[in-house]
Formats: structure tokens, C-alpha cells, sequence
């Protein structure tokens, strides 16, 4: 058993962490209902609950950094859902960052690294401020860091535990409780037997027995009521009364939480009468039975925080959640499975081409059932990996109000389509540019207040998130009605950066696209908001990464709105086989824009270009794919094969020449680079249904290359 | 039981195949699986020492033929070749040869080092080995197969 605990430690270390995540989450989304003013007390104590499971946790790994700060969080939190402290913008914002501050507090645990010593230390004394600023006297310890808790006099508290007959039910055990109030000091229990009857009576389930605690412990009264956080007012009726101190005032004493790895200070043998050194502000006799959530409210199961021990602290063990939690690894190896499924799928569909309904009924059925079922199951398997992006979108009203803070401008952020589903990987490879896109928003978009006004809009900015299905792709939308991009400042700027020539002949459109391009930014002052200078460039290669695209419509004087288009999943996409020569390929269908042959009047050969085909007045540059990748046996006069019109990130169009198309395929995208190397102008490979490999070809380099090719011919010639 | 585990140790076990007349080893350790030769989809723009690529049980996987890789020209292959698959580090790979010929035990004694003689593989070589009067090549399975410094821009020029 003992070998197994490492290992046991560290799955649980994980699961916690997990945990964590989810909780700051949810912490971060109530707090910012709390700062719009839309929040009540249930969501005060849905903040305290995360904060509380979180240092719970903390406590039975010992992180103590993390717990003492999430004490100090957790003890403010306490002060304002009782009322005692009102919940004003300034202590809204608190909250954020304290937030924040736990954040960091639980990576630097899970990463296994050592915060500077005063780190969240401005945060903690705010924290603490917020309870100085209560009527009563200052109770409030300030927490050194790192410094030794301030130990009070022992005092002997009376506690009366009269458990309702469901206490066993809910995974609580009185044992549990005793020992953790062993731990905060000196206890006898004495138990009360009145109650128990005859033994043919007893249900086992039941409690009888109600017990009297006498405890003498050095503690603040909020400790010990922390024992029984999961127990009074539900399933227990708790009285904690302190003996032998006059009762001179009203309110409770806040303590200093004491790691619980740390053996508990011996207590004084004091006599019962003992008068403390220190003042504590002894609190009314009666518990404070209401802060506890009702049983219903989705209690996350957790430790128990004050012993971080296996006390069964789920105060909502009734609760069945409808979810359980799934490594990744083991839905990756399902969506592989499928991956498989499809290509055995096409093959069997192959090899039955020459088979008619009338000649095999059964077997024709029987297989367009199973490609029925076979994209059923494909779909629902990329459902469970599917979220929505309300985790993504969670994190912008933050953003936009902390920046426009920091901007002196005023934003407003509408949402729309939050819950649009896409896939997990994509949404964490969506999360920088996203953030960058929105300050890029704020930053160079919006206008300040007057220059607004001055414009005749509103003072306040709008800025519109939004996501939605298309055509097997999700769409994210980031637009504002700021002042959009001004397009002389941008030419301007490329020239200046050397990126374009000053005579370069630009549209409008290809003057927006410079904005993506490497080291480009018009910021005229690097402010630590946007215009580092790694700006827009990283957002196109984070979104092209995922197979994803970029644009950027922009109205001058009226705003700018970027449409970031993405594929719902990494791992199956539909694609376009093409022959040349020899050789198959596939194209993502989504870059298709049509297909045709060439007359010999549409196809041109332009100096300085090279072959060009003029579509409805557009010049396309052909792109001869057998050219490229040196295949022998392909088609090479234009007017006999066929162009597909293909478009890239950008919407810049080539034309790019193969022999023939082969048809529509759903393929499962495997990688090339992991048991080789990445091959220019290929972006993955797949499997047929014929078992050989094809490569998905990649249309943004295919153009790259033809450009270079016909360069490297112009000096040639030259 | 113990007498042989003593001499285990020492001695490893080698795959032996051929290319034209000359015979190579390859630790048995490395090696995943053997089978015929089927037709690889090309890589464009790579060395004529990469066959390209085919699909093993769902994983695709880049063949090399070892004759070209050695600069003895590509291998006209025929259903009689063989694919012997490989783990190099975290990837697989597999290397097309002529036939496959033998399983050799080699004492750790018996390995000499690669000769100091003009030869197209000598740099892809760990030692030589005689068996039975046979001369045997002991490959360097990770130099036959740095891809990370595959230049693949120059690689058209090797066909």
C-alpha cells in the first residue's frame, strides 16, 4: 500500500489541479456578474465555495503559500456574504484580483515553483482592509508572509453537536469531526445517550447520540467553526459557546489559518476560568447556522479544509452529477479508432463500385448503413471532445473592462453565439489570438471619449464577439465601430519597415492584409497593451496552425471587423482527391473555390508573373502542381487539364493545374512530421480506402512555391 | 541458468540482411517488424533515398532505401524486397533491402570497429562482425536516419 501512494499522490495532485482550473473558472465568471451588479448571495457564496474547495485541496497536498492566501481570500469572502462588509466596485475588483492572485498561487504549486516571498502581498492587505473597514474594531491580523502565525491564549470553548438523524447519510462521521478538533487543541467528549433506543429499534443509519465538546485550544472561534463547515445547519445543529470570558461585544475574531501538517501548538493547561492575554472578541453563543449553502447548491466534493484529511466534506452527496471526467489520451485514442473506422469504411465502399443493388441488395445496404452510422459515430465522438466557447469568451469582459480602464476609453463588449461547440484542441489554440485581437481591438480600434463624440458616435465603444457555425467551420467574429484601420498610416508603415516597395501598387484589401504581416505594427508608442511588434503576424500563424484562416474587413472612419474561420475539428476533414500523373492528392474542400478547364484564350504567360489564368477579368497565377513536386507522367498543357481555383489564408487565389478530379472524400488527417519531416507544400497525409497514403496538400505554401519557382525562372531568364 | 544469463549479457542479437553482395546487421532490439515490399506514396522534393511513405496499420510511416541512401543507386524493387521496420528514438521508419538473411548472435568481443577503408557506408556504420567466414555491417540506425538535418531543398539533385 505504502509503495502505491506516490503514485496515488500524484493522480490525485492532477485531479486537483483539474479541479482548480475549473473552479477559478467559475469563480471568475461570478465575479464578473457580481462587478455588472447582477449578482446576489448565492453567488457570494458560489465564490467562497470555489475558494474554499480550492484551499481545502491546498491544504491536504500542503501548499502552504497557496492555502494562506486563500484563507486571507476565503475570510474576506466570509465577511461580505454575511453582509458584514458591502460589496462595492472597488471590492468587486478585489476580487478579481485576488482571483488572480490564487491563480498564480495554484500554478506556481502545480508547476512546482517558488513565488517571490511577497507575492499577492498588496492583494492580501486590500483583502485585509476590506475587514478593518468593518464598524467593529479591527479583529483582522495582518499575515506576514512566510512569518510565524501569532499564537493566542488558550480559551475553553463549549460545543454542542446535535446531529440530525441523516448526518451518516451524507458521508459525514462525528468521529471525523472530533478528531479534527483533537487537532486544534485539547478536547473530552462526553457523549449524550438519552436519546438511544432499545436495540430492535436502532437503524444503523441513523444517529442517536448528540455529544458535548469540551475544547480548550488557542484557536479563533472561525477555525472551529470550520470543522463543522459542512455539517451545521443541514445535518447537524452546532452550538459553540465560549466559557469563562465575559461577553463584551458582538462580531468574531478572525484567525490565522495554521497548516494543518504543522502539529498543533500544545495547549496550555490552562484552568477552565483562564482569561486570554490576547483580546478575542468572543462572538454570540450561537453558531452562525446560515451562511451554509442549502444541500442542493452544487457543492464540489472536496476535502475537508481544515484537516485536508479524508473527512468526507461533500456536503452535497445527494448530488449525481450527469458528467464524468475522461483523460484526454483515452478520447484521442477513440477519435483515432474512428479515424480508422473511416478509412476501412471507404475501403470497403471501393472495393464494392463495380456491385449493384440489383446483384448484392443486401451487401449494397448493409454498407450504406454502415457510412451512416460510421459519420454518427464520427460526430459524436468529436462531440465529447467538443466545448463550448463560452470557455474561451469567459475571459474577455475582464479584458476589455481592465483595458479600457488602462486606455481611458469606454468599451462595451457584446457576446453573441457563446455557446457554438467547437473542438478542445482548437479552442486552446484560439485563446492567444483571440486575447490579442480584442486588445488589438481596444487598443488601436476604439477611439478615446471625445474624439468619439466628435465623430457623432456614442463615447462609449462597442465590441462584438461573436461565434457561429458555417458551412462545417466555426466562425469567430471580433468587430468594433471604432475608427478602423487607417490604410495611408499602414502603407506607410510597411514601407517604412521595408516590407513593400513605396511604388507597390496595393487595394485597399491588400493594404489591410499588411497589418499581418511578420514585425508589422502601427503603434506609435510600444505601450505594454498591443504593438510589440509580435502582434498580428503570431495571430495568423496561431489560426493557420489549426487550419484555421484570417481576415479582416475594415470601413475606415466606421470600424473594423476580423472573421477568424476555423475547422470544427483537427482530426477528419472533408477533402477533394485530385490526380496528377501518377500520383493522388488531397485538397481540403474548404479551399476550393471552383474548378475548370482552360480555353486557350484564359491562359496567358505575363512577363515578370508567369502563367496566368484571367478569370471574369481576375488574373489567377497557375500553378502547376506537377511542377512543383516533380511528378512525371502529369498533364502539362493547361486547355487539357483542369485548373481548381483554390483560395488561401488571405484570399489570395491561385489556379492550381492537375490532371483530374477524383471525387469528395472524408479523410482522416494523419501527421507526416511524426515519424518524418515536414515536406513543403504538405500540410498532413492520410489514408485511402485503398490502404495507400495520399498527402494533403497545402494550398498557402503551394502558392509560396509557384511564386518562387516563377521568380527563380525570371532570373533564369534574365 | 546462471552460467548462461552471464553470457546474455554480453552478447546481442542481430537481424542480418543483404543489399546486391554485401550484408548488414541490425540490433533485434530495433527492429518491429519485417514485411514485403508495397508500393510507397513519393514525397516531392526529397532525396531519391526516401521512398516515400506507406501506411502501416494506421501510422504513416517514410521508407528508406538503403542502397541509395549509401549513394549506390535506388533499388528497382520487386515484391521480393522487404520493408524492415525500425524504431529510431520515438519514430519508426522502415529501410528497404534486398532479402533478408540471418539471426546472429554476437559476443560483445566479437564486434570490431568499422575499418578505416574507402567505402560509400562507412559513415553509417557502429562495426563489423565476422560470421561463419561472412562479413557483417553493423548499422547505425540513428545516423541512417537524421531526418532533423535532412536539407531537403538540395535532396532533387541526388536522383
Amino acid at each position: 500500500m505504502s509503495e502505491d501512494q506516490p503514485y496515488d499522490l500524484s493522480r490525485f495532485k492532477a485531479t486537483y489541479f483539474e479541479e482548480c482550473a475549473e473552479l477559478l473558472a467559475a469563480a471568475e465568471e461570478t465575479i464578473a456578474r457580481l462587478q455588472l451588479g447582477e449578482g446576489d448571495l448565492e453567488d457570494l457564496n458560489a465564490v467562497f465555495r470555489c475558494v474554499h474547495s480550492i484551499k481545502g485541496g491546498a491544504g491536504a497536498f500542503a501548499f502552504e503559500d497557496l492555502v494562506r492566501f486563500a484563507h486571507v481570500f476565503e475570510t474576506s469572502m466570509d465577511a461580505l456574504r454575511s453582509g458584514r462588509v458591502a460589496l462595492t466596485p472597488h471590492v468587486a475588483d478585489l476580487l478579481v484580483r485576488g482571483t488572480d492572485t490564487l491563480g498564480d498561487f495554484v500554478r506556481a504549486a502545480q508547476e512546482e515553483v517558488a513565488l517571490p516571498a511577497d507575492h499577492g502581498a498588496d492583494v492580501t492587505a486590500a483583502l485585509e482592509r476590506i475587514l478593518i473597514e468593518e464598524p467593529e474594531p479591527p479583529s483582522a491580523v495582518p499575515v506576514p508572509s512566510g512569518a510565524a502565525p501569532v499564537v493566542n491564549a488558550p480559551i475553553l470553548w463549549n460545543i454542542r453537536l446535535l446531529p440530525a438523524a441523516g448526518l451518516l447519510l451524507t458521508g459525514n462521521d462525528p468521529q471525523l469531526l472530533f478528531r479534527e478538533l483533537a487537532a486544534l487543541g485539547e478536547i473530552e467528549v462526553v457523549a449524550d445517550l438519552s436519546r438511544l433506543p432499545g436495540l430492535t429499534e436502532i437503524n444503523p443509519r441513523d444517529t442517536y447520540l448528540s455529544w458535548t465538546i469540551s475544547l480548550i485550544t488557542d484557536r479563533e472561534r472561525a477555525e472551529i467553526e470550520e470543522v463543522f463547515e459542512f455539517v451545521a445547519g443541514d445535518t447537524a445543529d452546532v452550538l459553540i459557546t465560549q466559557i469563562g470570558l465575559d461577553v463584551d461585544g458582538e462580531g468574531e475574531g478572525w484567525g490565522l489559518f495554521l497548516p494543518l501538517s504543522e502539529p498543533a501548538p500544545d495547549p496550555a493547561p490552562a484552568p477552565v476560568a483562564a482569561v486570554p492575554s490576547v483580546p478575542v472578541l468572543p462572538a454570540p453563543a450561537v453558531a452562525r447556522a446560515d451562511p451554509h449553502p442549502p444541500l442542493s447548491a452544487p457543492i464540489r466534493s472536496g476535502t475537508n479544509a481544515s484537516t485536508g484529511a479524508s473527512v468526507g466534506g461533500s456536503g452535497g452527496s445527494g448530488i449525481h452529477t450527469a458528467s464524468i471526467r475522461v483523460d484526454l489520451d483515452r478520447i484521442d485514442r477513440l477519435v483515432n479508432m474512428v479515424g480508422e473506422l473511416v478509412i476501412t469504411q471507404a475501403m470497403l465502399g471501393q472495393q464494392t463500385t463495380g456491385f449493384s443493388v440489383e446483384s448484392h441488395p443486401e451487401l449494397i445496404q448493409g454498407l450504406q448503413e454502415l457510412s451512416h452510422h460510421t459519420r454518427e459515430l464520427q460526430e459524436s465522438v468529436m462531440a465529447i471532445r467538443a466545448q463550448p466557447v463560452k470557455a474561451l469568451f469567459s475571459r474577455a469582459p475582464r479584458l476589455v473592462r481592465d483595458l479600457s480602464l488602462k486606455l481611458g476609453k469606454q468599451a462595451r463588449l457584446v457576446m453573441s453565439g457563446e455557446n457554438t461547440e467547437v473542438d478542445k484542441t482548437v479552442i486552446e489554440q484560439l485563446s492567444d489570438p483571440l486575447t490579442h485581437l480584442i486588445r488589438n481591438s481596444l487598443d488601436h480600434g476604439l477611439e478615446p471619449p471625445e474624439e468619439r463624440l466628435a465623430a457623432g458616435k456614442p463615447a462609449e465603444g462597442t465590441i462584438h464577439l461573436g461565434a457561429a457555425h458555417r458551412s462545417g467551420r466555426i466562425i469567430i467574429e471580433i468587430s468594433d465601430d471604432g475608427r478602423g484601420i487607417n490604410r495611408k498610416r499602414v502603407f506607410d508603415k510597411a514601407v517604412e519597415r521595408g516590407l513593400i516597395d513605396r511604388t507597390a501598387q496595393l487595394s485597399d484589401e491588400q493594404i489591410d492584409q499588411l497589418i499581418f504581416a511578420p514585425g508589422f505594427s502601427t503603434a506609435d508608442q510600444v505601450s505594454d497593451v498591443s504593438g510589440r511588434g509580435v502582434g498580428m503576424d503570431v495571430v495568423r500563424k496561431n489560426i493557420q496552425d489549426v487550419g484555421g484562416r484570417v481576415v479582416v474587413q475594415n470601413t475606415p472612419g466606421l470600424g473594423a471587423r476580423f472573421v477568424l474561420s476555423l475547422p470544427l475539428t483537427l482530426a477528419v476533414m472533408d477533402g477533394m482527391l485530385v490526380a496528377v500523373g501518377g500520383e493522388r492528392y488531397v485538397l481540403p474542400l474548404t479551399n476550393i473555390v471552383e474548378s475548370l478547364r482552360p480555353t486557350p484564350q484564359q491562359t496567358r504567360t505575363l512577363v515578370n508573373v508567369g502563367d496566368v489564368l484571367t478569370l471574369r477579368g481576375d488574373y489567377i497565377r497557375l500553378v502547376r502542381l506537377y511542377e512543383l513536386f516533380g511528378i512525371k507522367g502529369a498533364i502539362t498543357d493547361p486547355t487539357r487539364a483542369l485548373a481548381v481555383v483554390v483560395e488561401t489564408e488571405g484570399g489570395d487565389r491561385i489556379g492550381l493545374l492537375v490532371d483530374e478530379l477524383l471525387g469528395q472524400q472524408q479523410v482522416v488527417i494523419k501527421s507526416l512530421d511524426s515519424n518524418f519531416h515536414p515536406v513543403e507544400g504538405v500540410s498532413a497525409a492520410t489514408i485511402l480506402g485503398d490502404g495507400r497514403v495520399a498527402l494533403i496538400l497545402d494550398a498557402g505554401a503551394l502558392r509560396i512555391m509557384g511564386e518562387r519557382l516563377s521568380h527563380d525562372a525570371t532570373v533564369a531568364a534574365e | 541458468m546462471s552460467e548462461s544469463s552471464v553470457s546474455e549479457s554480453s552478447i546481442r542479437q542481430f537481424i542480418s540482411f543483404t543489399i546486391g553482395d554485401e550484408e548488414y546487421g541490425v540490433d533485434i532490439m530495433a527492429i518491429r517488424e519485417i514485411k514485403g515490399w508495397t508500393a510507397s506514396t513519393e514525397l516531392p522534393n526529397t532525396p531519391a533515398y526516401i521512398r516515400g511513405v506507406i501506411n502501416l496499420r494506421g501510422a504513416i510511416v517514410p521508407i528508406l532505401d538503403l542502397r541509395a541512401r549509401f549513394g549506390r543507386g535506388v533499388t528497382a524493387t520487386s515484391p521480393r524486397h522487404v520493408i524492415i521496420v525500425v524504431a529510431v528514438g520515438s519514430r519508426v521508419a522502415g529501410i528497404l533491402v534486398d532479402a533478408v538473411a540471418d539471426i546472429l548472435a554476437v559476443s560483445a568481443d566479437e564486434i570490431q570497429p568499422p575499418p578505416q577503408i574507402e567505402r560509400s557506408d562507412i559513415g553509417f556504420l557502429t562495426g563489423l562482425v565476422t560470421v561463419d567466414g561472412r562479413m557483417v555491417a553493423l548499422l547505425d540506425l540513428d545516423h541512417v536516419f537524421a531526418f532533423d538535418d535532412l536539407d531537403l531543398t538540395d535532396g532533387v539533385a541526388a536522383a
